[in-house]
This record gives C-alpha cells, structure tokens and sequence, in this order.
C-alpha cells in the first residue's frame, strides 16, 4: 500500500505523503501558490491555525467524498486527503478572505517600520506588500503597549505583536522554563511575564528569531542598522550548547548580529544558543562558510551582497562602481 | 505588567488545602491543571482577589509554571487581579438587562455609592463594575455579589438602596464557598 | 397548554431533593437503562427520538453520540454544557436551580449509553448557587446508590463531577470547554480532531447541553417514539424557551416544538403579549448570536406562513428573512428600543468575549464596536453602514470557532432589516440622541408573495 496521496493546488498535482498539510503540500510544490503563514512554524508543534492567513478553498475534499469543504480552512491544519483539489489564489473568495485578514492584522499594529530593526526581514510587511490593500479603513486609535525589556539582551514591543503564539511555543519547546505567555484575552491579550522578569536560558534569543513581526528584537542589534545594509554570510563554530551553525550579519568588517539560518519561508533551520547569538560577534569566533542565499522577495536581497554584477544604478556611475567593487572585496576578504 | 510581585505573603490553611486535595482528586492521575480554576475561585473567596503571590503558590501547589496561572487568571473575568471592596456589584450590561434598565441601575450605583466602576469606596466595602451577560435575562435587570454569587434580580433604585444598605449593616464576615 | 417533559414537576414543592424528585417517578429511566437496556439501545432511543442538541448548533444528539471513538483501553468522557452564557438564554440555570436531579438523572443515562465512567458538569463560574444545589443532588443520588460503583447492581460505575468555569462566555464553544475544564484559557481548538476522537484530556468525549441531557430521561422513561410525536417534522420534543424584552410574563417555557410565534409571545400562556401595551418591533428568537428580525418578518415567513417555533420554520428563507432557533434565547423588543444601540450593546459583547487567538474575531470584533459606538452617538458616517457589513463577512466563517459567525450575524442582520434606522442615526444625529427611531414601518403587512414575484 502506497502511503503517498495525490492532492492539487491552483492546477498543480503533487504525490505527498499522508498526513501531510496542505500548507506543506503547498510548499513542495513552491512558488505563488504556497500560502503565506505568520502564525504556523513547522518546527514549533501545535504552532498553526490562528492568524488565519493561509486558508485556502477545498473544493474537493477527496476523490472517496468529493464535496467540497462548507468554509474557507487554515491550510497549515488541513491534513491533504487522497484526491484533494485546493484553490489558493485561484479562488477569489480566499483572496478576499485573506485580504480582510491582512487589514485586520494591520489595524492595530503601528506601522513604524521606519524605526523597526525588523524592517525588511517582516513577515507582516510582505503579507501587506503581496496581499493587503493600499490604505486602511480603521479610523480609531490604535492599541498601544509599553516597551519592555525581557532581559538585558530581548525588547518586547507589544504593539507590533500579532499574537501568533510562536514565541510561547518556542519557549515551551526549546526552553525548560517559559516564563512569559499570552495574558489577558481579546484584543487586550498580550505576550507578557506578568511580574516584571527577565528570560533567562540558554535559547532564550530564539523567540527573536521565530517571531514574524518586530515584537520582540535583539536588543544588541538594536538601531544599530537597517538589515539590508547587512550583508549575512553563514558560519560555525564548534559550539558546547548548540549545533553552532548560523548566520553571521557583517556591515563592513563588523559583525553586528548573529541569527540562525533561516530558509526561504523564514523558518530558522536549526534553533542556536544565546552564547552564540549574543556574545560571538568577532570574525576569527567563527569559520565563515559563504553568503548566505536569501529569498528573492526579500530587501535584503536587493543590495545584491553575492554577486558582483552590482545594479543599474551603480553600474552607469563610474565613482559608484569603485566603491561598490572595494565594498564587495572588503566582504569577501573575510 | 507589574513591577514587582505583591508582598503580602499567603499562607493556605489547612482547612483550604484539603479542599485543594479534594478538588485535585476529581481528575486522572497528572491532570492536576484542571484543578486550577476550581482552586482560584476558593482562593478569592478567601483572600477577595488573587495576588500574584497566592498564583504562585497555586502553581507550587499544583506543580505548574507560574506563567500558567497568570495566563488562566488573567484570561477570565471573574478573578479580581486587584483588591476589591469587600462586596463586589456585579450588574449584567448586556441586551436584555439593557433594554430594561441596567445602565440606568449603574448610574444609580455609581451615584449611590460615589465611586467609578472599578473603584472601592472609601470604607472598603463596595466596589462595582458592569458585566457581561449573567443568564438572567428573564428577571433583568440582575445583578450578582461573589463570593457565594447571589443574584439579585429585577432591580429598581428602591431595591438597590435596600440592598446597600443591608450590606453596610451586615458585620459578619461573607459566606465561603464550600 | 403543551405538554410538558422537562418541567412537568417543577412547582411541586421541594422537587429539588432526591425524596420529592423519587417519589415524582425520578430516576426510573436509571433503571430502566441500566437493567433493560445496552449502552447501544439508549444511544438508539436517543437517535430516533430526533433529539437536537439544545445548546445552540441543534446538531441531533443521537448522531454526535454515534461518532464516539471508542478505542479499547481508553477512557471515555461526557461532559455537561452549563456554561450558558448566550445573551438571552438562562433556561439551564432555572432548570438546574430547581430540577437539579434531572440534570443528574441524565447524567446517569447519557453517561451509561456513552460508556463513560467520570463525567463532568461544567458550570460557568458565575453559577456558584447551582453548582451548590448540583453537588448536594449528586452526594443524595450518589448515597441512594445512583451514582458511584456498580451502580444498581449493574456493573457500571460513574463518578459525577461539578466543574466552575470563570467567566468566559467562549467556553461554551465545546473545545473552549474542554480547555478550559483541563486548566487552560479557553482558546478554542483548530478542529479536527473532534472531541468525539480527542476531546478531554486527549480522549473521545462528548459534549453535551444541559437541556439536551436532561432531555434523555423522558425519551427513555416514555420511549422515542413518544417524544417524536410531539414537533414538526425534524423539530420532535419540548423546548425551554428563555422569554426576556419588554414582555409581559418573561421566564422559561417549556414549549411543544411547532407552536407559532405568535401564540409565544401572545398568548396569556407564555409571555402575555408585549409589556406597557406596546407594539413589538424585533426579536431575536435564539440567543443574541442568531439575526434579529423585524416584527413582521418573525411572526410570518417570506412567503406569508405563520412562523413557528420549530428549527425549520424559524431558519425559514435563510438569512435572507429568516433566523434560527439557536439555544431559544427569546428576546423582544418593543417600539421605543433602539436597534443600533442593542446591535452596539451585542457587539460589546462579542468583542469583550473574544479569546483573541484567531485574527478576524480578535480586531473585527472591537472595530465593528468602535464603528457601532459611533454611530449610536451620532458621529457616524453613511459609509460606516457599508464598512460593517463588510467587516462582517470578513470575520464571518473565516475564524477558529463560531463566535466569529456569531459576532458578525446580529451586526449584519440588524443592518439587513432596520438600515432606515441605521441611517437616520446619521442623517439626524442630534434627532437620534433625543428619542428613538420608533416602530417606523417593521410591524407592517408583508408584501404578499405573489407582488414580490408576479407571475409575468
């Protein structure tokens, strides 16, 4: 007996193995028909279901019971059926439904990315980008938190927070000791310790990188820069706690911020130890292994950090084109 | 957020802690949590709000994280995260009461009693506030005082005079839950 | 005067103790269940008995029951639904109040067709007297050797327990229960797993009504059939109906299924008509999530029936012109109340009990308060009328559980039936600050069929 079923998404059939979501059915088949997600995170169990940004249509539940399913559903919790076929942005109806979700993840956030260290790695500022509308038609004030510091290396800005539970799900999973958690509920629920304390633990610094918004930043990064003036590279380093491998964020010869390795859906590929994230920021820490390739769709991507063809701008400007090549030599001297 | 926990310490008597063993005692073995907010309302009823001190040791009782029962205490209605007066008004603001009065029943409180919804009068013993729907729309306007939840029903301005000052005259201490 | 199934005892004084209860013909359908029945022939009385789940949804209970995992070595739950909390529903705590061993009596039953040997009644914490009243009718059927081991010397055992929940009208969302009965916030679950395969600590459960409970012991003691008699069609039984509004007698009726409306609200039986001599303007027939109706339209459906008090009948023309019979939260309202102000006041609600887990419900529901807000007070926008049915569809079906869908309805359906007056309220808002909107034209005659659809 094959354990493979055959689903189909916008027109495209995939053999996946059952039990498999259709988000992640989605996702081996890659490109514009894979579902945005801000709250699932596949390495976080029980993560999913909630922003509600990736429902998709069945309208086939299976090729046993054909009908299709009565309401929109959260592809990250759908397991795919034998014979399943899934509109995503073929459906207009799952458009609209995920353009009303975007507007109401942004009524209530503070739209500061300007002065956000999350600016340009957001997940939230590419769900707006791809699926929002212009302009917003919430008129009201806006629900507004306290900044704390959780700790003397994480800052929560609850007020960009969209409550995707990631970072409770990691400190539960990763973590021996969750100290912070959604309190209060509704639209006044929030990420909090309750009585003012720091996170402390070894992988603490992983909250920062699961979380999909600039709720919660590296504190040692903080306005230090804008990410896509930084250029990642991907190192290791023979690490006691962790598995070592990360992403190293030089500007110029500085390292000004350690992540884990992310892959094209944002999702850190192996989770690191503060000691790493926090307190190895010298070259000479760490065997450098490359660039680090980021998604096209990213800005970071758009500073063109590896490769030498520099942009069109750069390229007609004779004096532009000498600092850019000393800018790549300097980065790849490391 | 608070800055710092609260400092009054709590100390279960033991008289509580065997209605905790009690209540633990209705669920399989390791699923003491559903215990949790049986035992809240018994620490309330107790203290007449819970403190973050009393959650933790709630969470030392029932070997939970603290962050548990803050996030379970925070989440529903009825715990009292700050001190209260000694009776709590509780008047349903909810459609049907509304349509027969209850926003007129609050205005009268809060005159009555000079305080805004939230605030203890100065003597200590009355706070009120508006709730959501208590399922007694059929005797609207309603209102409830914990710890024993009585209800109060049908309410007019000669009730609720009658009934504070019933209450300023009660000295003995409030009924416990069992 | 209908028959009555459920509350037939409930003036006989001191019915809520065991003796008065027993001598009433109380806990028969224990004994008959467990001497002359198998757990599979009750579930089947109850299956044809056409009982619908009474919370709400009206999903036939005997089915729900049908779906029961019941994997070997497992254990089994059924867990009562007293959370009632649906704005203008407060049967459940009457009959628990004074019948509360109907409510065990059930229990028993329910709990004996389902296999399950610890069962649980989930309170919401604000009904502290009823989970007094509960624990001391248990401790009586439990020393009359109803409850406990080998129960009636049948080999089965169940232990009954009352659970206080906190204040959360989401917990009556059964998997919002089910956390919450474990400790936990009340998010609701991303289903499936249904509880029926992994409810109550990770094992098959159900989860019940008050009312859909108690309902068992009479389809057992007088057989389904018998219960089926009563209604129309796929309506079969008695009902508690929860009467408030601006009515003459509000309280709870148990009523035979199919009565008309009318015949509810007038009639000196039930609610004696509308109070202060009146004129009804709008009801809302099941609980504050169902939509709210014109006058004309919830006495007659679209096409000129007498409407009835029956799940079809009420749900009669779809959202289009119809309703539901959601939990029989039955709320009137007469020509002096102010449809944008009760919307406001329900949407309060919904945005002050969303969990806040799902984005639609958690920002929908506040914006939808805040543009509702305005309007009341007279700082509304033409615009806003559009804006609010759009924010309703899209929090409608898009969120985890149905408090979405029942958030948006009462929003939409007010807007459906009674945009004159949501408009009034913003062409003259110093008008609508100063008195009400009135009874306007929403008692009138429907149109007749045959001129909404002439022939040719």
């Amino acid at each position: 007996m094959s354990d493979k079923v055959k689903v189909t998404i916008d027109g495209i059939s995939i053999d996946v193995d059952a039990g498999t979501s259709i988000l992640n059915a989605a996702r081996q088949i890659g490109g514009d028909i894979v579902p945005p997600a801000m709250c699932y995170y596949s390495k976080l169990q029980g993560s999913g279901g909630k922003c509600r940004t990736c429902l998709v249509k069945v309208s086939k539940g299976s090729e046993k019971d054909p009908r299709p399913m009565p309401k929109l559903v959260a592809s990250c919790r759908t397991t795919v059926m034998d014979g399943m076929e899934v509109q995503n942005i073929t459906s207009p109806e799952v458009v609209e439904a995920r353009k009303g979700v975007v507007e109401m993840l942004l009524i209530n956030h503070p739209l500061d990315c300007p002065v956000c260290d999350q600016a340009g790695e957001c997940h939230l500022q590419d769900l707006a980008y791809e699926h929002g509308s212009e302009a917003t038609r919430y008129e009201f004030e806006r629900r507004t938190f306290d900044r704390i510091d959780i700790g003397d290396k994480i800052q929560l800005h609850m007020t960009r927070c969209i409550l995707c539970y990631r970072c409770v799900f990691t400190a539960d999973q990763i973590t021996n000791n969750r100290v912070h958690g959604i309190l209060g509920r509704g639209d006044a629920a929030e990420i909090s310790t309750y009585i003012e304390k720091a996170i402390e633990n070894d992988f603490s610094g992983n909250i920062i990188d699961v979380c999909p918004v600039g709720a919660l930043t590296d504190k040692t990064f903080r306005f230090k820069n804008r990410v896509w003036f930084t250029k990642p590279v991907d190192a290791h380093r023979d690490c006691p706690t962790c598995s070592g491998k990360v992403t190293l964020w030089y500007k110029g010869e500085d390292v000004i911020r350690v992540t884990a390795r992310k892959d094209e859906y944002g999702e850190v590929e192996e989770f690191i130890c503060n000691t790493c994230r926090f307190d190895k920021k010298k070259t000479n820490e760490w065997v450098i292994e490359g660039p680090r390739k980021i998604a096209n769709h990213s800005v970071i991507s758009a500073n063109h950090y590896e490769q030498l063809g520099p942009p069109p701008v750069i390229r007609k400007n004779p004096a532009l084109l000498e600092a850019n090549k000393e800018q790549f030599e300097r980065s790849t001297k490391l | 957020m608070l800055k710092i926990s609260d400092t009054e310490d709590v100390i279960f008597s033991p008289e509580l802690l065997s209605k905790f063993a009690e209540i633990v005692s209705r669920y399989p073995e390791g699923r003491q949590k559903s215990a949790l907010l049986p035992i809240l309302h018994l620490v309330q009823a107790q203290y007449g709000w819970v403190s973050s001190i009393a959650m933790d040791k709630v969470a030392d009782y029932l070997e939970l994280k603290p962050i548990e029962v803050y996030e379970v205490a925070t989440f529903y209605t009825m715990f009292f995260l700050k001190p209260q007066g000694k009776y709590v008004l509780e008047v349903c603001r909810t459609g049907p009461c509304s349509i027969v009065g209850a926003e007129r029943i609050m205005k009268y409180i809060e005159n009555k009693l000079q305080v805004k919804e939230g605030e203890v009068t100065e003597d200590g013993l009355f706070s009120w506030r508006g709730v959501e729907c208590l399922a007694a729309c059929g005797m609207a306007p309603v209102l409830q005082i914990g710890p024993d939840y009585t209800y109060y029903e049908n309410l007019t301005e000669a009730k609720i005079d009658e009934l504070i000052d019933s209450l300023r005259l009660k000295t003995v201490d409030k009924p416990q839950i069992n | 005067m209908g028959r009555k199934l459920l509350l037939e005892h409930i003036n006989v004084p001191g019915i809520n103790s065991f003796e008065v209860y027993r001598q009433k013909g109380g806990y028969r359908a224990v004994e008959k269940a467990l001497k002359t029945l198998t757990p599979d022939e009750v579930v089947e009385e109850v299956k044809k008995s056409g009982l619908r789940g009474r919370g709400g949804a009206g999903f036939p209970t005997g089915m729900k029951w049908s779906f029961l995992a019941k994997p070997d070595g497992v254990p089994r739950y059924l867990v009562c639904n007293g959370d009632e909390s649906e704005p203008g529903t407060f049967k459940d705590r009457y009959l628990m109040t004074h019948i509360p061993h109907l409510l065990i009596e059930g229990m028993i039953v329910s709990s004996f067709a389902l296999g399950a040997n610890t069962s649980y009644i989930y309170l919401r914490g604000e009904m502290m007297p009823q989970i007094r009243i509960l624990e001391k009718a248990i401790a009586e059927a439990k020393n009359a050797g109803f409850l406990g081991k080998n129960i009636l010397g049948s080999g089965f055992d169940l232990e009954l327990y009352v659970q206080p929940g906190g204040g959360a009208y989401i917990c009556g969302e059964e998997t919002a229960l089910i956390e919450s009965l474990e400790g936990k916030r009340g998010n609701p679950r991303i289903k499936p797993p249904f509880p029926a395969i992994s409810g109550l600590y990770n094992c098959p459960t159900v989860v019940n009504n008050v009312e859909s409970i108690a309902a068992t012991v009479p389809i057992i003691n007088d057989g389904a059939d018998e219960y089926a008699k009563i209604g129309i069609g796929r309506s079969t039984g008695t009902k508690l109906i929860s009467a408030s509004g601006n009515l003459n007698r509000p309280g709870v009726y148990e009523i035979e299924l199919g009565i008309p409306v009318e015949e509810f609200i007038y009639s000196d039986q039930y609610c004696g008509g509308i109070a202060n001599g009146k004129r009804l303007k709008a009801v809302v027939a099941g609980g504050s999530s169902v939509p709210i109706l014109p006058a004309n339209l919830i006495l007659k459906t679209i096409n000129g029936d007498n409407r009835l008090m029956t799940y079809e009948s009420l749900a009669d023309g779809g959202f289009a012109s119809g309703t539901m019979l959601g939990s029989g939260g039955f709320v009137a309202y007469d020509e002096d109340q102010c449809i944008v102000r009760n919307t406001w006041n329900f949407s309060r609600f919904y945005h002050h009990e969303s969990c806040g887990q799902c984005s639609p419900c958690r920002e929908g529901t506040g914006w939808m308060e805040k543009v509702l807000h305005r309007l009341e007070y007279g700082h509304g926008k033409l615009s806003d009328i559009d804006l609010l049915v759009d924010v309703s569809k899209k929090i409608e079906g898009n969120t985890i559980c149905p408090l979405g869908d029942a958030a948006a309805w009462p929003v939409a359906s007010a807007i459906r039936h009674f945009r004159d007056e949501f408009e009034w309220h913003v062409t003259h808002p110093k008008e609508a600050m100063e008195r009400n909107y009135g009874l306007a034209n929403y008692a009138d005659p429907l149109p007749k069929p045959e001129d909404l659809h002439p022939v040719n």
